[in-house]
């Protein structure tokens, strides 16, 4: 193996973790916090995130789907349902 | 954001930027739609773009605006259509040919040529009832995918009046 294809998978290997890490923030993000409308934000950040991820492991398709959908279509979804109820998660 | 006064719309900065990008997100929808035998993506990609285009200008100009332009009847109908020129490009098969979904459309002018041997780009025109095959399933995704939205603001909105 030469020495540049070695630096290729290397550098692909620590992007896919950044990439996971950075992933795996929002997502957090989205079970912790108390206000709705950040959890849907984070929530949409994480598809955008999950869309790149799929495009880097060869999975264009699914990219193209996973940003349509996942950060566009739900979060208006979920911006429509929370203005239909209540904004902050009440604790009982 | 109170849509007693300025019924649902957004600024007019968000408004204007909103109908500038309208044609470009639909051009790329439909470029993901017609390209699905050749590139990544096909029908639904590109028939979940073109609902985020929708509902982009749904977020942009409120929903009831939106609701008298396209209604949901109108939506509903772009969605049975797609499913029945999917059926009877898919019977068509049978009856023309051998089997279900065989594709009757090659060596016709209407997507029929035949791609040269070795690796190439491929040709736009091919694939015989595959485009056909695309468009049908994109106009049911943005059939469906926008009636959801937009259905699930109206029903929101009637259950703000309640209360």
């Amino acid at each position: 193996m030469s020495w540049e294809v070695k630096k290729m998978i290397s550098l692909f290997g620590i992007a896919l973790i950044i990439l996971s890490v950075f992933t795996i923030i929002p997502a957090i993000i989205a079970v912790v916090m108390k206000d709705l409308l950040a959890c849907v934000i984070a929530l949409a950040i994480m598809s955008l995130l999950l869309s790149l991820y799929f495009y880097l492991l060869h999975a264009p398709d699914v990219a193209i789907a996973e940003a349509g959908v996942g950060a566009c279509i739900t979060t208006a979804l979920f911006i429509i349902a929370i203005r239909a109820t209540q904004r902050y998660e009440v604790e009982k | 954001m109170n849509d007693e006064t300025n019924d649902g719309r957004m600024s007019i900065i968000v408004r204007t930027i909103a109908t500038m990008m309208l044609p470009f997100i639909l051009i790329f929808s439909f470029y993901v739609i017609m390209h699905g035998h050749l590139t990544p993506g096909g029908g639904f990609q590109g028939g979940a773009i073109a609902a985020s285009a929708i509902v982009m200008m749904i977020a942009a100009y409120g929903h009831k605006m939106m609701e008298k332009r396209i209604s949901e009847d109108g939506l509903s109908m772009v969605e049975s259509v797609g499913a029945a020129i999917f059926a009877v490009v898919a019977f068509i098969g049978v009856i023309m040919a051998a089997s279900f979904m065989y594709n009757f459309l090659v060596g016709t002018p209407l997507f029929g040529e035949t791609p040269p041997f070795g690796s190439n780009p491929g040709i736009l025109n091919s694939g015989g009832v595959l485009p056909i095959l695309n468009i049908a399933v994109g106009m049911k995704v943005i059939g469906g995918l926008a009636a959801v939205v937009l259905i699930m603001a109206l029903a929101g909105d009637k259950e703000g009046d309640k209360k």
